[in-house]
């Protein structure tokens, strides 16, 4: 079977200001409203989308953290996948173990495609992808803006600093989303209760057989400087002067 | 003691702005021996530039043709077999560096900090976190590699001219990978100041409306010698093109001056430039959320606003 594994994480949805807490222990997250990372949004669109042309058979989606990610795949079987799997850890994953548990399932499930999110809005890491690409040895094709798939290869137009970069990369291989890639669907009322009914199926991290390493331990957690408030200038002629006065014009 | 190596960017046989940034930042730390690594199918007028900049130690040049462009897959493992006398590998936080450095770091079994905006001794770091709402410092475990990313607004360029270090050929006998082959890139071409370089930058969003109407963002930045950027939302639409989106996901930015027009100020796109000198902010909404980081701030229609702007700017030179 022609499978697509898509990386699903819960995370403060991005509409949300994170405030940090008033002591540095970490940031203010009780009550605050929890969505699937906007680039894995991207990521399953792409993947019901190669699935709707033909050119894939399932679409299993994958989260790795505590027991409320299930919500998140719960959507993202509303949405369309076809399957969730759910990783269970209560501690933090840093992104080169988490690589190694998605190759664990990678080696399991031998999908010919993986797409996951170029970055988490939370950590924004940008480096899960790339680490499980180089663990299963296979290439990768990051930022991703389009994707063509033939029988044995992607065509991908990569979003990079000089423009827009095209790769081809040999099957299988590791693709991660850039904003423009699409734009995923809403998800429909009878949907969300089809998805109920969808296999969803829960593996504790332990029995993969990958150690859980926390090598980079948060000392403390701080607001960012903050810029002073400004000034308001009525027309075009006291802007101009403001910036002569800073020497800017 | 510390050993740096860094890999360099480049392209057309020209040293990007962005390594001379990740030498400062590994000479942050104390007593760092810093090596620049230059990937190419011929780099020797790149390895001649990295060898100029101040604080170098060494350079290193791995010519091969499979080098021509900067493909993660194939560069990874020769990085990696230059690391072992190495304690950290740093690259900047470009998209060339942060499409390569994570397969490094999955080589070498290294974690790796991204964005790294500060340096405080050789095993910690700071960094930002949720668009840069909350910055962490941390502490890298003893003894592990560690390989990083460096957010090229946050340092200055090393100095160039006053360094003659010497420059060696790397020895890399690894097997290459076959799976990944470059098909093209489409550069827009412009002469137009780099955006991550420029001491000005003006960005327009959402409200220009059309490709068309973006033209006079482009014109007043010609008068003021200023880069471009945009919102996602004018990427998006198609005003601008991608390589122009300032902010979470696209390029962060420290100018001296940035002036975003029709620009709404949400949280990703101001993450792009908290560092700038100056903000300024033309908006026809006064309780838009860009007025509350302005330095400067002006109310009004834009498709007024610029065009006088640019004339008594003119006028005034
Ligand atoms: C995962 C993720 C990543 C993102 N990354 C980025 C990123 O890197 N960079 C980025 O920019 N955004 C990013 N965004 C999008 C961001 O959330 C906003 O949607 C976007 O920045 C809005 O662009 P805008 O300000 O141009 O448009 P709008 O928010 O629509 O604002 C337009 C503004 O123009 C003003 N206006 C309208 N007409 C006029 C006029 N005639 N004269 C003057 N003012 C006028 C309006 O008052 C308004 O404030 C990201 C979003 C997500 C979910
Ligand atoms: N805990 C997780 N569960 C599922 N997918 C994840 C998780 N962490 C990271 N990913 C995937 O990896 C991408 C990049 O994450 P990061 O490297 O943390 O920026 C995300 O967009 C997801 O697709």
């Amino acid at each position: 079977m022609k499978k697509i594994l898509v990386g699903i994480k819960r995370v403060v949805d991005y509409n949300v200001r994170v405030r940090v807490k008033p002591d540095g222990s970490g940031v203010m997250l009780d009550g605050v409203k929890m969505s699937i990372n906007p680039f894995d949004e991207i990521a399953l669109e792409e993947a019901l989308r190669i699935k709707e042309r033909g050119e894939a058979e399932e679409v299993v989606v994958v989260t790795m953290g505590a027991a409320d990610c299930q919500q998140q795949l719960r959507t993202a079987l509303a949405m369309g996948a076809d399957r969730a799997i759910h990783i269970e850890s209560n501690d933090p994953i840093e992104p080169l173990t988490g690589a190694h548990i998605l190759q664990k399932l990678v080696e399991r499930e031998q999908p010919f495609l993986v797409i996951l999110g170029k970055q988490s809005i939370d950590g924004d890491n940008n480096q899960t992808g790339q680490m499980l690409a180089q663990l299963w040895n296979r290439p990768q094709a990051t930022f991703a803006s389009k994707v063509e798939l033939s029988a044995k290869a992607a065509k991908v137009t990569r979003e990079v600093d000089a423009g827009l970069e095209t790769i081809e990369v040999d099957l299988p291989a590791v693709i991660t989303t850039d904003l423009r890639l699409n734009e995923p669907r809403y998800v429909k009322l009878p949907d969300i209760m089809k998805a109920k009914k969808k296999p969803l199926e829960t593996l504790p991290v332990a029995d993969l057989g990958v150690e859980l390493k926390t090598r980079v331990k948060i000392l403390k957690t701080e607001p960012p400087a903050a810029r002073q408030k400004g000034k308001m200038v009525k027309d075009v002629s006291e802007l101009v002067a403001a910036l002569r006065q800073k020497g800017l014009v | 003691m510390s050993e740096i190596l860094i890999v360099a960017e480049h392209a057309n046989g020209k040293l990007n702005p962005s390594t001379a940034k990740c030498v400062t930042a590994a000479s942050k730390i104390s007593g760092a021996k810093i090596a620049v690594a230059v990937f190419a199918a011929s780099g020797a007028a790149v390895a001649a530039e990295a060898a100029r900049l101040a604080g170098v130690n060494k350079v290193i040049t791995v010519d091969h043709a499979a080098n021509e462009h900067a493909l993660a897959a194939v560069i990874a493992p020769q990085v990696a077999a230059l690391a072992a006398p190495y304690s950290h590998v740093f690259g900047p936080s470009t998209t060339f560096g942060k499409d390569l450095m994570p397969r490094i770091a999955a080589i070498l079994d290294a974690p790796q900090l991204s964005d790294v905006m500060a340096i405080e001794s050789a095993t910690r770091f700071v960094r930002p976190i949720y668009a840069s709402n909350a910055i962490i410092t941390v502490e890298v475990e003893a003894g592990a590699k560690i390989v990083a990313t460096v957010r090229t607004a946050s340092f200055e360029a090393a100095a160039t001219g006053g360094n003659a270090a010497p420059i060696e050929a790397g020895n890399v006998d690894v097997e290459l990978p076959k799976h990944t082959r470059f098909v093209g890139l489409a550069a827009a071409k412009s002469d137009r100041p780099d955006l991550q370089t420029a001491a000005r930058v003006i960005s327009g969003g959402r409200a220009l409306g059309s490709a068309d109407a973006f033209k006079i963002i482009y014109s007043l930045a010609e008068k003021l010698g200023a880069g471009v950027g945009a919102s996602r939302a004018a990427v998006d639409a198609g005003y601008a093109p991608n390589d122009m989106q300032v902010g979470q996901t696209g390029k962060i930015i420290a100018p001296e001056l940035y002036i975003a027009i029709g620009i709404s100020g949400a949280i990703q796109h101001l993450t792009g430039i908290k560092d700038a000198r100056t903000i300024v902010a033309i908006n026809k909404d006064s309780e838009a959320p860009i007025f509350e980081v302005a330095d400067i701030g002006l109310v009004g229609d834009l498709f007024s606003i610029v065009p006088e702007l640019e004339k008594q700017i003119a006028a005034g030179k």
